[in-house]
Protein backbone atom coordinates (compact mmCIF):
# COMPACT_ATOMS: atom_id res chain seq x y z
CA UNK A 1 0.00 0.00 0.00
CA UNK A 2 0.86 3.69 -0.14
CA UNK A 3 2.54 3.83 3.35
CA UNK A 4 4.98 1.20 2.49
CA UNK A 5 6.53 3.23 -0.66
CA UNK A 6 8.84 5.88 -0.64
CA UNK A 7 6.15 7.57 -3.99
CA UNK A 8 3.40 9.30 -2.50
CA UNK A 9 1.93 10.24 -6.29
CA UNK A 10 2.85 10.86 -9.28
CA UNK A 11 -0.43 12.69 -10.44
CA UNK A 12 1.03 16.10 -8.90
CA UNK A 13 3.72 15.84 -11.39
CA UNK A 14 1.77 14.81 -14.17
CA UNK A 15 -0.85 17.97 -13.86
CA UNK A 16 2.47 20.34 -13.34
CA UNK A 17 3.63 19.09 -16.27
CA UNK A 18 0.93 18.91 -18.73
CA UNK A 19 -0.48 22.03 -17.80
CA UNK A 20 2.95 23.61 -18.33
CA UNK A 21 3.53 22.34 -21.47
CA UNK A 22 0.23 24.03 -23.00
CA UNK A 23 1.44 26.96 -21.52
CA UNK A 24 4.86 26.87 -22.59
CA UNK A 25 3.53 26.05 -26.31
CA UNK A 26 1.03 29.32 -26.62
CA UNK A 27 4.18 30.90 -24.83
CA UNK A 28 6.15 30.20 -27.82
CA UNK A 29 3.72 30.90 -30.37
CA UNK A 30 2.37 34.24 -29.42
CA UNK A 31 5.66 36.00 -27.93
CA UNK A 32 7.26 38.32 -30.50
CA UNK A 33 4.10 38.06 -32.82
CA UNK A 34 2.78 41.73 -34.00
CA UNK A 35 -0.68 41.95 -33.38
CA UNK A 36 -2.36 44.48 -35.96
CA UNK A 37 -4.49 46.98 -33.76
CA UNK A 38 -7.49 49.14 -35.21
CA UNK A 39 -6.44 52.56 -35.81
CA UNK A 40 -8.73 53.70 -33.10
CA UNK A 41 -6.91 54.73 -29.71
CA UNK A 42 -5.41 58.45 -28.90
CA UNK A 43 -2.25 59.48 -30.38
CA UNK A 44 0.82 59.61 -28.10
CA UNK A 45 2.92 62.77 -28.75
CA UNK A 46 7.17 63.08 -27.96
CA UNK A 47 6.39 64.41 -24.35
CA UNK A 48 4.40 60.92 -23.64
CA UNK A 49 6.87 58.77 -24.83
CA UNK A 50 9.61 60.68 -23.50
CA UNK A 51 11.15 60.93 -27.17
CA UNK A 52 10.65 61.99 -30.31
CA UNK A 53 8.71 60.70 -32.90
CA UNK A 54 9.63 59.59 -36.43
CA UNK A 55 8.16 60.91 -39.80
CA UNK A 56 6.65 57.96 -40.42
CA UNK A 57 6.68 55.76 -37.87
CA UNK A 58 7.71 55.19 -34.56
CA UNK A 59 8.92 51.69 -32.44
CA UNK A 60 8.20 52.33 -28.61
CA UNK A 61 9.46 49.67 -26.33
CA UNK A 62 8.79 48.98 -23.28
CA UNK A 63 11.76 47.11 -21.24
CA UNK A 64 12.30 46.09 -16.99
CA UNK A 65 15.32 45.02 -15.36
CA UNK A 66 14.30 41.40 -14.69
CA UNK A 67 13.98 40.95 -18.76
CA UNK A 68 16.69 38.70 -20.90
CA UNK A 69 15.01 39.39 -24.07
CA UNK A 70 14.72 43.42 -23.50
CA UNK A 71 18.22 43.48 -24.78
CA UNK A 72 18.00 41.44 -27.74
CA UNK A 73 14.91 43.59 -28.71
CA UNK A 74 16.99 46.98 -28.23
CA UNK A 75 19.56 45.50 -30.43
CA UNK A 76 17.26 44.94 -33.04
CA UNK A 77 14.96 47.31 -33.23
CA UNK A 78 18.11 50.22 -32.94
CA UNK A 79 19.23 48.35 -35.88
CA UNK A 80 16.71 48.48 -37.98
CA UNK A 81 16.00 52.37 -37.18
CA UNK A 82 19.48 52.89 -38.59
CA UNK A 83 18.41 51.79 -41.68
CA UNK A 84 15.15 54.00 -42.23
CA UNK A 85 15.60 57.45 -41.23
CA UNK A 86 11.87 58.34 -41.23
CA UNK A 87 11.85 55.47 -38.36
CA UNK A 88 12.35 55.80 -34.64
CA UNK A 89 13.26 53.47 -31.75
CA UNK A 90 11.85 55.16 -28.09
CA UNK A 91 13.29 52.95 -25.09
CA UNK A 92 10.57 53.53 -21.88
CA UNK A 93 11.63 51.74 -18.47
CA UNK A 94 8.23 50.13 -17.47
CA UNK A 95 9.45 50.43 -13.78
CA UNK A 96 9.43 54.69 -13.64
CA UNK A 97 6.32 55.06 -15.99
CA UNK A 98 3.80 52.97 -14.10
CA UNK A 99 1.34 55.52 -14.98
CA UNK A 100 1.86 54.96 -18.83
CA UNK A 101 2.49 51.45 -18.67
CA UNK A 102 -1.29 50.93 -17.00
CA UNK A 103 -2.80 53.70 -19.66
CA UNK A 104 -1.17 51.58 -22.72
CA UNK A 105 -2.09 48.35 -20.83
CA UNK A 106 1.15 46.94 -20.90
CA UNK A 107 1.56 43.92 -19.30
CA UNK A 108 5.03 42.27 -19.56
CA UNK A 109 8.43 43.10 -21.29
CA UNK A 110 9.52 43.57 -23.62
CA UNK A 111 6.54 45.19 -25.14
CA UNK A 112 6.94 47.00 -28.87
CA UNK A 113 4.21 49.43 -30.23
CA UNK A 114 4.35 50.64 -33.69
CA UNK A 115 2.91 54.04 -33.99
CA UNK A 116 2.19 55.72 -37.13
CA UNK A 117 2.92 59.11 -38.49
CA UNK A 118 0.55 60.60 -35.79
CA UNK A 119 1.45 58.69 -33.40
CA UNK A 120 -1.03 55.89 -33.22
CA UNK A 121 -0.59 52.87 -32.55
CA UNK A 122 -1.45 50.23 -35.11
CA UNK A 123 0.59 47.30 -33.74
CA UNK A 124 1.53 45.59 -30.69
CA UNK A 125 4.37 42.69 -29.95
CA UNK A 126 4.61 41.11 -26.79
CA UNK A 127 8.18 39.48 -26.13
CA UNK A 128 11.25 40.02 -28.65
CA UNK A 129 9.77 40.76 -32.27
CA UNK A 130 11.69 39.09 -35.00
CA UNK A 131 13.12 41.41 -38.02
CA UNK A 132 11.55 40.73 -40.83
CA UNK A 133 8.12 41.15 -39.24
CA UNK A 134 8.93 44.55 -37.70
CA UNK A 135 10.20 45.29 -40.98
CA UNK A 136 6.85 44.04 -42.83
CA UNK A 137 4.81 45.76 -40.32
CA UNK A 138 6.79 49.10 -40.91
CA UNK A 139 6.41 48.82 -44.37
CA UNK A 140 2.80 49.05 -44.13
CA UNK A 141 2.73 52.21 -43.11
CA UNK A 142 2.81 54.41 -45.32
CA UNK B 1 15.43 56.07 -17.34
CA UNK B 2 18.07 55.06 -14.93
CA UNK B 3 17.28 51.88 -14.40
CA UNK B 4 18.33 50.95 -18.21
CA UNK B 5 21.23 52.78 -18.36
CA UNK B 6 22.49 50.58 -15.09
CA UNK B 7 21.52 47.04 -17.12
CA UNK B 8 24.76 47.92 -18.97
CA UNK B 9 27.16 47.88 -16.25
CA UNK B 10 25.02 44.79 -14.69
CA UNK B 11 26.87 41.54 -14.35
CA UNK B 12 26.78 39.41 -17.20
CA UNK B 13 27.01 35.75 -17.57
CA UNK B 14 26.38 32.60 -20.11
CA UNK B 15 22.76 32.19 -20.24
CA UNK B 16 22.83 28.46 -20.86
CA UNK B 17 24.09 28.17 -17.23
CA UNK B 18 20.92 28.87 -15.17
CA UNK B 19 19.02 26.78 -18.02
CA UNK B 20 21.00 23.87 -17.17
CA UNK B 21 20.36 24.92 -13.89
CA UNK B 22 16.01 24.97 -14.13
CA UNK B 23 16.81 21.30 -15.60
CA UNK B 24 18.66 19.89 -12.58
CA UNK B 25 15.72 22.54 -10.76
CA UNK B 26 13.54 20.34 -12.32
CA UNK B 27 14.55 17.11 -11.50
CA UNK B 28 14.96 17.59 -7.92
CA UNK B 29 11.74 19.36 -7.27
CA UNK B 30 9.66 16.46 -9.70
CA UNK B 31 11.14 13.72 -6.97
CA UNK B 32 10.39 15.83 -3.81
CA UNK B 33 6.86 16.72 -4.83
CA UNK B 34 6.30 13.17 -5.78
CA UNK B 35 8.25 11.48 -2.98
CA UNK B 36 6.98 14.31 -0.29
CA UNK B 37 10.78 14.89 0.77
CA UNK B 38 11.73 17.15 3.25
CA UNK B 39 15.49 17.24 2.63
CA UNK B 40 15.29 17.38 -0.86
CA UNK B 41 12.71 20.59 -0.82
CA UNK B 42 14.82 22.25 2.12
CA UNK B 43 18.19 21.48 0.28
CA UNK B 44 16.54 23.11 -2.91
CA UNK B 45 15.25 25.68 -0.78
CA UNK B 46 18.97 26.90 0.34
CA UNK B 47 19.55 26.43 -3.75
CA UNK B 48 17.13 29.43 -4.43
CA UNK B 49 18.24 31.26 -1.13
CA UNK B 50 21.99 31.57 -2.76
CA UNK B 51 20.28 32.16 -5.77
CA UNK B 52 18.60 35.10 -5.07
CA UNK B 53 21.01 36.40 -2.68
CA UNK B 54 24.55 35.72 -3.63
CA UNK B 55 23.50 35.14 -7.56
CA UNK B 56 22.20 31.99 -9.88
CA UNK B 57 25.88 31.70 -10.99
CA UNK B 58 27.02 30.88 -7.40
CA UNK B 59 24.79 27.97 -6.48
CA UNK B 60 25.63 24.27 -6.53
CA UNK B 61 23.95 23.89 -10.25
CA UNK B 62 26.12 26.70 -11.36
CA UNK B 63 29.05 25.22 -9.87
CA UNK B 64 28.27 21.69 -11.93
CA UNK B 65 27.75 23.96 -15.19
CA UNK B 66 31.01 25.52 -14.73
CA UNK B 67 33.14 22.85 -14.18
CA UNK B 68 31.31 19.42 -16.06
CA UNK B 69 28.92 20.83 -18.77
CA UNK B 70 30.25 24.42 -19.93
CA UNK B 71 33.97 23.04 -21.12
CA UNK B 72 31.82 20.23 -22.76
CA UNK B 73 29.65 22.69 -25.23
CA UNK B 74 30.29 23.39 -28.14
CA UNK B 75 28.45 26.99 -29.10
CA UNK B 76 29.36 29.70 -28.09
CA UNK B 77 29.31 32.07 -24.99
CA UNK B 78 25.24 33.39 -24.80
CA UNK B 79 25.81 36.73 -22.81
CA UNK B 80 22.74 37.43 -20.26
CA UNK B 81 21.84 40.20 -17.37
CA UNK B 82 22.14 37.92 -14.15
CA UNK B 83 19.17 40.01 -13.30
CA UNK B 84 16.27 38.35 -14.47
CA UNK B 85 17.47 34.57 -13.51
CA UNK B 86 18.01 35.73 -10.08
CA UNK B 87 14.28 37.13 -9.90
CA UNK B 88 13.32 33.79 -10.96
CA UNK B 89 15.30 32.01 -7.98
CA UNK B 90 13.63 34.53 -5.48
CA UNK B 91 10.35 33.23 -6.78
CA UNK B 92 11.62 29.86 -6.30
CA UNK B 93 12.94 30.67 -3.03
CA UNK B 94 9.69 31.86 -2.01
CA UNK B 95 7.51 28.74 -3.06
CA UNK B 96 9.73 26.46 -1.59
CA UNK B 97 9.36 28.22 1.69
CA UNK B 98 6.01 27.92 1.42
CA UNK B 99 6.45 24.53 0.44
CA UNK B 100 8.15 23.50 3.58
CA UNK B 101 6.17 25.43 5.74
CA UNK B 102 3.26 23.15 4.73
CA UNK B 103 5.38 20.36 4.55
CA UNK B 104 6.28 20.79 8.69
CA UNK B 105 2.88 21.96 9.35
CA UNK B 106 1.41 18.60 7.56
CA UNK B 107 -0.50 20.70 5.31
CA UNK B 108 0.39 18.76 2.21
CA UNK B 109 -1.76 20.39 0.02
CA UNK B 110 -0.30 23.54 0.24
CA UNK B 111 3.55 21.65 -0.01
CA UNK B 112 2.22 19.72 -3.19
CA UNK B 113 0.53 23.30 -4.73
CA UNK B 114 3.49 25.76 -3.57
CA UNK B 115 5.92 22.83 -4.95
CA UNK B 116 4.27 22.34 -8.15
CA UNK B 117 4.40 25.68 -8.89
CA UNK B 118 8.10 26.09 -8.66
CA UNK B 119 8.18 23.01 -10.50
CA UNK B 120 6.02 24.52 -13.54
CA UNK B 121 8.86 27.84 -13.44
CA UNK B 122 11.55 25.45 -13.86
CA UNK B 123 10.36 23.66 -16.69
CA UNK B 124 9.41 26.18 -18.73
CA UNK B 125 12.37 28.10 -18.14
CA UNK B 126 14.53 24.46 -19.12
CA UNK B 127 12.42 23.49 -21.79
CA UNK B 128 10.64 27.04 -23.54
CA UNK B 129 13.89 29.63 -21.82
CA UNK B 130 10.85 30.95 -20.59
CA UNK B 131 11.58 34.64 -18.71
CA UNK B 132 9.69 34.35 -15.91
CA UNK B 133 10.62 38.13 -14.75
CA UNK B 134 9.34 39.51 -18.10
CA UNK B 135 6.05 38.06 -17.31
CA UNK B 136 5.08 38.73 -13.54
CA UNK B 137 7.66 41.68 -12.51
CA UNK B 138 5.13 44.36 -14.39
CA UNK B 139 1.81 42.00 -13.26
CA UNK B 140 3.15 42.33 -9.80
CA UNK B 141 4.42 46.43 -9.29
CA UNK B 142 0.52 47.14 -11.21
CA UNK B 143 -0.87 44.96 -8.76
CA UNK B 144 1.57 46.63 -5.95
CA UNK B 145 1.14 50.36 -6.67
Amino acid sequence: MAQTTLVKSFLPILIVLGAATAYGLWYQKSRGKIQAKAISGKALTSAIIGGELGSRATLVQFSSAFCTPCRATRTLLENVVTELNDVRHVEIDAETNLELVRKLDIRSTPTTLILNNYGVEVGRAVGAPKRDQVLAALAAIK
Amino acid sequence: MTTLEKKDISVVIDARGPRFSAAITVLVLAIALATQSLPLIAFQLAVFLIGATKGPQFTPYAFLFKNLIKPRLKGEFVPEDVRPPQFAQAVGFIFTVIAVAGLLSGATIVFTIATGFALAAAFLNAAFNYCLGCEFYLILLRARR
